[in-house]
């Protein structure tokens, strides 16, 4: 239990003594992460809409992919994706191994399905006949989809939070395609690891909880829009 | 001096092998209530999405006040139309937030939605549940909601696909009692949907009968619902008694035919020998006792029948009746019922007259 | 539904690689040639001492080095791959094969530390009464006390299973456990089971307060920890920044560096951690 508070105290002072390393660590993951989950939005939700609202040929083969693809091991990623940018692998020329680009990817790759794979499943608890309806009050395509969005945000969301959640949290990847190099591409995660395998057990449970007031406040501001009821509306007279 | 609001031609909508609507014409004259009719799976609903451009056809073609519809001015048109469902089909907030949907994605203000709208939510006398989220609204709310919607669009063409089927029918009274004062003080050209015929007959001043997506007649409800084109018809209009005849003979307006069972006349003029299906609305037959003694000789429009099943209902009571070989239905009043005093196996004289009598060729295929 | 919305998701894989790219930019490094990757170890790496002396040769020649710290295995197959410009390891065996195979080049001897059996106080097995490593494990056998072992082919596992064939026993049973982790871990291991354990003396000295194991042997010549760095051979692979390995592996042996070596460890472990011995010959060291 000494360890625990030992962890606390070291997290408050390296949190707010201003340790530069610490505040680089964390900055990076937000970065690496935040920037992850977004392009995962961008790649992940029109998937799963494409799925939930259409039928083609070999959908169901994609939506198999997608489902499995949602409990990928990420140091399988992270191992695959390494093989594609290391120097020796396809992609090589990119430079992209041991670096924030190469841990984004990883994390690309773990969360879109995630976020495709929730997206489809929150689309299908919509009527099917919602989308028609909406067409037939003179919505355009994008606001259709805007106003399906909205409809669907409580699964949504919740698809988004897994998302990030899955990625903030990771380290297997982020080590392989990392290296948790100092300065470069240690993240929060991945350094905890080093910390704890270092034996510095004081500073590998304060990392832990800034990881985890981290990915708390992103959270509850993502859980305030999700739960929102009211949108603002002028009441009637 | 009708103007015609949309034109229908050569439309199919195919679904894989099967085609799901064919028309080769169909026209939606400005002001009127076109109701359509049909069983299950004619296709209604298909064709009022191809009308609301919800559904591209297979193929064929659409004129929108004379302009064609294509793919490039598909939004600008589809938002002169305005649809309403079975399901009301709204998002999860309040009253008002829905009703003003329409109005809010073609880029109204909010104070000009406000003045749009609150006219309209007392029409449909839902005002006072505006800022009600629609989860605690019972379904004539909603219906009546979404119905809001569409109106306050002032939509040139109003699309309904069967708005009442799902609600009880006090609600479904009411609702339709409003829908028709509206519709005719706006003068909105409607097209309505339904599998109930009445409902069509009191909306619609125009109604076309659906089948296995063909459109079978289409044109003033009292004709459709008189003079059915075909048997199809006849049975889906509720002109219940089809009996198979066979022209005797056709001279000065009047056509005489046999049945199994006797004799009828009708106006109209038919080749003799001709082979055609008599057909007769359930409550233009007149059901009396014999009075006097039975007549031998037959007289035409004049049936000596016997009572099979006696159906009631609320205001109508509604008989299958045998004559020889022939089987008619007949609808009558409470009042009458009660004062033939009648019962299953009883002998009566069921009489009609000409003009009631709807002859249909029957076509050689 | 059957609606195409082929717009929308022919826009989204585009909108997705324009954020790709921008996130690249974001967060690219400099140019490729100034990037020197140096693979080595994790307990080299959790020594500390490559914190102080890669920013040296950063400073020194403008490079900017990767360390990636992993299994001894893999840092050196990741630098036959030519996925690394530059190694450092402590696996002599090991790395004479790579030069054999001609993957890496130009090894030179660097420093050394070494390696201790530590156990239990008590010493149940009685290993503090002899000097050599092998009579040590003879005894631990004997005794069938619990020893804990690195199990990853890790330089220390290596030379652990040399001293196991030296003493011509064939380490299996109860007694043998093998942790499959790093050095730090694997004396967790031990402290808690009250075993033996051959550990880095850098990695004892680092956990030394967390740990009631005491140092029962050291000093035997076998137990010398020899680290060398070696250079990628540049037709190993395509992009293998052979200047910048050659600089990294030549400031490792030059006379400034090695006397950063000597004296490093000092204020944290009160004595130095390495010696420093780029230049002499392998057969020599320990004397």
């Amino acid at each position: 239990m000494a360890l625990i508070w030992d962890g606390i105290v070291t997290a408050f002072s390296l949190v707010f003594g201003g340790d530069a390393e610490v505040w680089s660590i964390t900055w990076l993951s937000l970065k690496v992460s935040g920037l992850a989950t977004t392009i995962s939005l961008v790649v992940g939700i029109p998937l799963g809409i494409l799925l939930a609202m259409t039928r083609f040929p070999g959908r169901s083969l994609a939506v198999a992919l997608v489902n499995t693809g949602m409990g990928l091991p990420p140091v399988v990623v992270g191992l695959f994706v390494s093989i594609f940018l290391w120097r020796s692998g396809p992609l090589g020329f990119l430079d992209l191994i041991y670096s924030p680009a190469a841990m984004v990817i990883a994390q690309v790759v773990i969360a879109f399905p995630i976020v495709a794979g929730l997206t489809l499943t929150s689309f299908q608890t919509l009527n099917p006949n919602l989308g028609l309806q909406l067409l037939g009050i003179g919505a355009s395509k994008p606001q259709l989809l805007w106003l399906l969005c909205k409809e669907a945000r409580l699964p949504l969301l919740a698809a988004v939070m897994a998302g990030f959640g899955g990625v903030i949290s990771e380290v297997g990847a982020s080590m392989m395609v990392g290296g948790n190099i100092r300065g470069q591409t240690r993240v929060l995660t991945t350094a905890t690891v080093l910390e704890s395998g270092k034996g510095n057990f004081d500073i590998a449970i304060a990392l832990g909880l800034i990881l985890l007031a981290l990915s708390f406040a992103v959270n509850f501001l993502l859980t305030h829009i999700q739960q929102r009821e009211q949108i603002r509306w002028p009441k009637p007279s | 001096m009708a103007e015609t609001l949309l034109s229908l031609r050569d439309i199919a909508v195919r679904h894989g092998e099967v085609t799901v609507l064919r028309l080769s014409r169909l026209d939606v004259e400005r002001g009127e209530i076109l109701a359509i009719i049909g069983p299950n799976g004619a296709g209604k609903s298909t064709l009022l999405r191809v009308m609301g451009m919800l559904q591209q056809p297979s193929a064929g073609i659409i004129h929108f006040r004379g302009e064609e519809v294509g793919r490039d001015n598909a939004l600008l048109m589809r938002r002169r139309t305005a649809s309403v469902f079975q399901e009301p089909l709204l998002l999860n907030a309040s009253v008002y937030e829905n009703a003003a949907l329409g109005l809010k994605l073609r880029g109204l203000g909010r104070a000009e939605i406000r003045e749009r709208l609150h006219p309209w939510l007392e029409r449909l006398r839902i005002s006072n549940l505006a800022s009600r989220r629609v989860r605690t609204l019972s379904g004539g709310e909603l219906q009546r909601t979404s119905l809001t919607r569409a109106l306050a669009l002032d939509p040139e063409l109003l699309l309904l696909d069967e708005p009442f089927s799902a609600l009880d029918p006090p609600t479904r009274e009411s609702l339709l009692i409003d829908l028709r004062e509206i519709l005719n003080q706006t003068g909105v050209t409607t097209v309505f949907v339904t599998h109930d015929r009445h409902e069509a007959f009191m909306l619609g001043s125009r109604i076309g009968v659906l089948r296995e997506g063909r459109l079978l007649q289409v044109g003033p409800g009292l004709e459709v619902f008189t003079r059915p084109l075909d048997e199809s018809v006849a049975e889906i209009v509720g002109a219940d008694t089809r009996i198979p005849a066979l022209v005797e003979s056709s001279a000065n307006g009047v056509a005489r035919v046999r049945f199994d069972g006797g004799v009828a006349e009708a106006m109209g003029a038919f080749n003799a020998g001709a082979r055609v299906i008599l057909c007769l609305r359930p409550e233009d037959i007149i059901l009396s006792r014999e009075t006097g003694a039975p007549r031998d000789a037959e007289r035409p429009n004049r049936l000596r029948v016997k009572v099979l099943k006696i159906i009631p209902s609320t205001l109508h009571y509604r008989l299958a009746l045998q004559c020889r070989g022939s089987q008619l239905s007949a609808l009558i009043t409470r009042s009458a019922f009660m004062n033939l005093g009648v019962n299953v196996g009883d002998d009566l004289i069921a009489s009609f007259n000409p003009a009631a009598v709807h002859i249909i060729p029957i076509r050689k295929q | 539904m059957r609606k195409k919305l082929s717009l929308i998701y022919f826009t989204a894989p585009i909108a997705a690689l324009a954020l790709f790219a921008l996130a690249t930019l974001v967060l690219a490094g400099e140019a490729p040639q100034r990037n020197v990757i140096l693979s080595t170890t994790t307990s080299t790496q959790d020594t500390g001492l490559l914190d102080v002396l890669v920013p040296l040769f950063e400073k020194q020649t403008g490079y900017s080095v990767k360390t990636i710290s992993v299994g001894t295995g893999q840092a050196l197959a990741l630098a036959a791959k030519g996925d690394a410009d530059v190694a450092l390891v402590h696996a002599p065996t090991l790395e004479k094969q790579y030069v054999a195979d001609r993957k890496l080049m130009n090894r030179r001897l660097v420093m050394y530390n070494d390696f201790v059996i530590v156990g239990p106080k008590e010493d149940p097995a009685r290993v503090a009464s002899v000097k050599k490593a092998v009579e040590a494990l003879k005894l631990i056998e004997k005794a069938g006390a619990r020893f804990v072992s690195r199990g990853d082919n890790s330089g220390t596992h290596i030379l652990e299973k040399t001293l196991w064939k030296q003493a011509g026993i064939d380490a299996k049973g109860a007694w043998y456990i093998e942790s499959g982790q790093g050095m730090g871990a694997t004396l967790g291991i031990a402290n808690e089971r009250n075993a033996y354990a051959l550990a880095d003396r850098a990695t004892y000295l680092a956990f030394t307060k967390r740990l009631v194991l005491a140092v029962l042997l050291e000093g035997d010549k076998p137990l010398l920890n020899i680290y060398s760095v070696m250079e990628v051979n540049p037709a190993g692979g395509p992009r293998i920044n052979a200047a910048g390995g050659k600089a990294f592996a030549d400031f490792m042996v030059a006379p400034a560096t090695q006397a950063a070596i000597k004296s490093f460890g000092r204020e944290k472990f009160g004595r130095p951690l390495f010696v420093p011995v780029a230049g002499m010959k392998e057969e020599n060291l320990g004397e």
